[in-house]
């Protein structure tokens, strides 16, 4: 396993009265891709702000390669950051905006014009140099600010949502684009997004983030199937959540029906949150289910349907590709392995647990 | 619809025509003309007369001072006031404004009576037995009362470009290894060249045109290009001559407004 990189150690920031970061604590190491996730104002940007120097931590510190960079000035740190609105400067050419890093470095300009080549070349923008960026499509401003980060050979890149301006179509491109950089520079990337998509497409390591604390750090896969609470369930995908019972282990009470489910250790008859994905949900003849509905809303998505099924008083959200006419009575069958436990937080304040790597 | 536009566009139409056209092609003809109404150029020639040589040098002298002490004092004012959030800046900048809602003449009265030798400043250095402030009748009480009366133009224009500065451009050039002697250089400074355009234009054509502060804090001694021309007018009587020196005043207007425009368009900020 490679090397602990950067360590982020109790890290608090507060902006007045609000509280932005409390106690954070995280590693990133060698070459990971590392996707901060969370709602705007979960403090991702402010994590990266931190780490990028344009904000000094009020408790707390950041390891760099063992050394402590916490009050270190931006121009001093090995890392660099591409904005998310580019933030290129428009009285430079893309070649002088590429070169800014390394001139202000000294290099000698065979070497300059050697990068600003290679860097042009690795985002498919050659022959771009003498253009100004307003004369630029957004997409390729975008691209010019992760070569003119680049160029300066960061052993990590800063991106604070990126793609966030550009277009559907465009923000795939991307999102390939940036997987493909990551893998041939052989950098650390940690990146900042409130689209759950972008993190799940690109990332080795997920840190999902709510109110300051993390709510949970794991693979995409780990994410997406094993939710650690109802807010990491609910913001990754879609999901059903429900106020479950655990009756005891293996068996869940949901919508006053038993499910047979694969956790134990929860307890006898308590409360717990109980998650659901839509595509996880059979919908069979209504003697076959578990529990019987109606079929009461349908939207044709493209690759599946999304249907909405009231049963027990409860709306559930099931996506499949077979198409059931709205009012037509379905059986609900869910399999013991796709249903996820999770504790109840136990009060309000909790709702925003703090867990230790 | 369509025969609106131009109805809206009327009473504009009728203040561009009576107050700019009008006047301006006035101008034009008393320039052009003897008293007889013959057309001639000696009303421009006029301007080559020593006196007046020197009246357009020293103006163009004292202005150009002006424009560049107030440059000076504005732009680091103004990079404070954008460094400030806005409550603050809006108190401060108000503390700029202030004087400019009070009367440019009576300002420029106080400032005389600041100045002169039995005036309150030289009062209060009297009192303290400081030896007097002899500076009133002098070009430099001329070039302080165009500071004066003309720095808060130069401090809004370079304002509004610097708050306009997108602080991730700020960041990045820091980022990227810039120091802050750096980032200032390659950076703020290059894209505030728009503000410093307008603020030059706004300091330095009122100030080479002004005939009431060298009236007021120079004397009847010293004489600018702006008393000449109204010398002319008022006392003179003669405005064909008035009009020929403005001609000529405009030409030199226009002349440095393009040598600045080409600057501008250069672009690189290099140029200043």
């Amino acid at each position: 396993m490679p090397n602990k990189l950067i360590d982020i150690v109790g890290v608090s920031k507060s902006f007045g009265d609000n509280l932005v970061l409390d106690d954070l604590n995280l590693y990133i190491r060698e070459n990971e891709f590392l996707t901060l996730l969370g709602p705007s104002g979960c403090g991702k940007t402010t994590l990266l702000r931190i780490l990028g120097g344009f904000e000094t931590p009020d408790e707390g510190k950041i390891i760099f390669e063992g050394k402590d960079i916490t009050s270190l000035a931006p121009n001093k740190r090995q890392l660099n950051t591409v904005f998310q609105k580019y933030a290129l400067f428009t009285h430079m050419n893309i070649q002088d905006n590429i070169a800014f890093g390394l001139k202000i470095k000294g290099k000698p300009q065979s070497y300059i014009n050697d990068k600003i080549r290679y860097a042009l070349k690795l985002v498919n923008l050659e022959g771009y140099g003498d253009r100004y960026p307003d004369s630029l499509s957004g997409g390729q401003q975008q691209r010019i600010a992760i070569a003119r980060a680049i160029v300066n050979e960061p052993k990590v890149l800063l991106l604070d949502e990126p793609l966030g301006a550009l277009d559907l179509k465009l923000r795939q491109d991307m999102q390939y684009e940036l997987i493909r950089l990551k893998n041939e520079l052989g950098i650390t990337f940690i990146y900042v997004t409130h689209d759950q998509e972008e993190a799940l497409t690109m990332s080795d390591t997920i840190v999902v983030m709510n109110q300051g604390y993390i709510q949970q750090i794991g693979t995409p896969e780990d994410i997406y199937n094993e939710p650690e609470n109802a807010f990491v369930a609910d913001f990754i995908g879609d999901s059903n959540i429900f106020d479950a019972i655990m009756v005891r282990d293996k068996l869940v009470r949901i919508v006053g029906v038993d499910f047979p489910c694969v956790d134990t250790g929860f307890g006898t008859m308590k409360p717990v949150d109980a998650v659901i994905r839509p595509e996880d949900i059979d919908l069979v003849a209504p003697e076959e289910g578990l529990l019987k509905g109606i079929v009461t809303h349908i939207i044709f998505k493209g690759v599946h349907y999304e249907m909405e099924v009231t049963a027990n008083n409860y709306e559930w959200l099931v996506h499949s590709t077979d198409m059931f006419p709205v009012g037509t009575e379905v059986g609900i069958k869910v399999d013991p392995f796709d249903i996820q436990i999770m504790k109840k937080p136990e009060s309000e304040d909790e709702e925003a647990v703090s867990i230790e790597e | 619809m369509k025969n609106k536009k131009p109805l809206l566009a009327g009473p504009y139409l009728f203040w561009a025509l009576s107050f700019i056209i009008i006047p301006l092609l006035m101008v034009f003809y008393y320039g052009l003309t003897d008293k007889k109404g013959a057309f001639t150029l000696a009303n421009l020639a006029r301007i080559t007369t020593p006196e007046n040589l020197k009246a357009l040098g020293f103006a163009l002298l004292l202005s150009f001072i002006s424009t560049v002490i107030c440059l000076l004092l504005a732009y680091p004012l103004a990079m404070i006031l954008s460094g400030r959030d806005v409550n603050q800046t809006s108190f401060v900048v108000l503390i700029f404004i202030l004087p400019m809602w009070m009367n440019f003449l009576l300002r420029t009265l106080a400032w005389q009576n600041l100045l002169e030798k039995n005036g309150v400043i030289n009062m209060v250095l009297r009192f303290f037995h400081l030896p007097a402030w002899e500076i009133i009748n002098t070009p430099g009480a001329i070039i302080l009362g165009m500071v004066y009366n003309f720095l808060p133009f130069m401090v809004l224009p370079i304002y509004n470009v610097l708050v306009k500065i997108d602080k991730d451009v700020i960041f990045a050039a820091r980022d990227l290894g810039a120091g802050n002697v750096q980032t200032f250089l390659k950076i703020i400074l290059p894209l505030s060249i728009p503000g410093i355009i307008s603020g030059i234009t706004m300091v330095f054509v009122p100030a080479l045109t002004t005939f009431v502060i060298s009236d007021l804090l120079g004397g009847s001694k010293i004489l600018l290009i702006g008393n000449v021309i109204e010398q002319e007018f008022q006392q003179g009587s003669n405005w064909n001559v008035g009009s020929g020196l403005s001609l000529v005043l405009m030409i030199f207007i226009i002349f440095s407004m393009a040598l600045i425009a080409k600057y501008d368009k250069d672009g690189e900020g290099t140029a200043f």
